[in-house]
């Protein structure tokens, strides 16, 4: 299908973002790659009044390695971001997901922080960055920021924390830490789609971050002690997210998956390598 | 720039090396302005919404999908179709091998396939076939199977490697 209409205006600036962002109100969108929101446009799920184009304001595209995060601007591509050279040392968890999120061709325009403002619950990005500790930085007027962390701003399906007066104006990954691990998997019907689920874990001798996508409404986050029954707090996690059947997997399926791949991404002789590791 | 919801404004890319203009609709999708405004069929739109892949283009030398930007986007940038493969009285060496390996039946997903392998190849000049396919997930076509396609787009990537050892 066909958007409906709306207006459109292109910024140059941050400020002049964020100005436009509180003159047009409530109706109005904002889109950078546009790779998430232009589908939701052209099946006509969102119909707004004025789009707000931050795809041309320069001073948003930057990938910035600073003492304890990763900064990335609002209008850098997941592209961008892969093909960065310090990604792999800098945040291994966000180098090892890119590549499922989504395909080539649609990394080519989609960005970080678009991918996290859209907030589908299934979405790799949001599960990174809830997983990690990250956090949101949102501008509105008069310079004004907020810095929220990944774990808050997602509220619910293509629901977050940003008001209607707030412009996404970077994302912050924690830099990677020594002694710890980051590892990923997901089961998703082809590579490139939506994950059916997806788990980020971020593993170290002294606990266990595991974050889970595509079951609850949100990506959710557990810690773990090493020592604890793995297998018990897996099921405990699996029962608790709501799971649902759909198109795609039945509830049970989803909390298999949940338990199973949870299991192999912090497999117990894992935990006991990185604390030989370290006392070597 | 700011734009009513039904103002028209001029849109000039830089299309398949020649500069071109025409009006669009903020609303208007790049591909429809491509067939449309410009007369440029020979994309195709397919499901419209990202996930076929069939409307594939290069915008500054990068494949993306043409039904998810918008063409006042595409205002100032060059955007590359499948008519630029076009080399006169034959094809290019890609489609030709598009033709031996039969990558293609009815040939609707396969301009946007086309320009998705011609910029991988230029990226990735040696790939496997993993990369092949992974290159090829963005791309949905119900006729070959697949099994045509990564053939092809090998053996284009071997006969190209082969001339540059030859050459070195």
């Amino acid at each position: 299908m066909k958007p409906a209409a709306f207006a459109y205006r292109r910024p140059q600036s941050r400020r002049e973002a964020v100005q436009q962002l509180l003159d047009a109100g409530e109706d109005a969108r904002v889109i950078a790659g546009g790779q998430s929101l232009m589908a939701v446009l052209n099946m006509r799920l969102s119909q707004p009044s004025t789009l707000i184009d931050i795809s041309a304001v320069d001073e948003l595209r930057y990938i910035e390695r600073r003492e304890d995060h990763l900064a990335v601007g609002a209008a850098t591509t997941q592209a961008e971001l892969l093909e960065y050279a310090e990604l792999p040392d800098a945040v291994p968890l966000v180098h090892e997901v890119l590549p499922w999120v989504g395909h080539v061709q649609t990394r080519n325009r989609g960005t970080v922080c678009g991918s996290i403002a859209h907030a589908d619950p299934s979405a790799e990005l949001p599960l990174c960055l809830a997983t990690l500790g990250g956090e949101v930085v949102l501008e509105t007027r008069r310079g004004k920021t907020r810095h929220v962390s990944g774990e808050t701003f997602f509220q619910g399906v293509l629901t977050t924390a940003r008001r209607s007066d707030e412009l996404i104006t970077e994302v912050r990954f924690p830099l990677a830490r020594s002694g710890h691990r980051y590892r990923f998997t997901e089961v998703a019907m082809r590579h490139g789609d939506f994950a059916i689920v997806a788990l980020a874990a971020d593993i170290s001798d002294q606990r266990i971050r595991l974050g889970v996508g595509g079951v609850a409404d949100r990506p959710v986050v557990r810690e773990f002690a090493p020592d604890d029954d793995l297998d018990a707090s897996l099921n405990e996690l699996a029962w608790s997210l709501g799971a649902e059947d759909d198109a795609h997997a039945t509830a049970a399926y989803r909390r298999h998956l949940v338990r199973e791949l949870g299991r192999r991404l912090i497999a117990p002789n894992e935990i006991e390598e990185i604390a030989d590791a370290s006392t070597t | 720039m700011h734009l009513r919801h039904d103002e028209r404004h001029r849109a000039t890319l830089t299309l398949n090396g020649q500069s071109r203009s025409a009006e669009a609709e903020p609303r208007m999708q790049l591909c429809d302005f491509l067939r449309h405004q410009l007369g440029a069929t020979g994309t195709h739109v397919g499901c419209e919404h990202g996930v076929c892949g069939a409307c594939t283009v290069l915008v500054d030398g990068r494949a993306v999908r043409s039904c998810l930007m918008l063409a006042v986007q595409a205002d100032g940038q060059r955007v590359d179709t499948v008519e630029s493969l076009d080399e006169g009285e034959t094809m290019s060496e890609l489609q030709l091998a598009f033709r031996r390996h039969h990558a293609l039946q009815c040939g609707f997903c396969t301009a946007g396939i086309l320009m998705s392998c011609d910029e991988f190849l230029r990226r990735v000049p040696a790939p496997t076939e993993r990369q092949v396919r992974d290159m090829l997930s963005g791309h949905l076509c119900r006729c070959t199977g697949y099994t045509g396609i990564v053939q092809a787009v090998l053996d284009v990537a071997g006969t190209r490697q082969a001339a540059l050892e030859e050459s070195t």
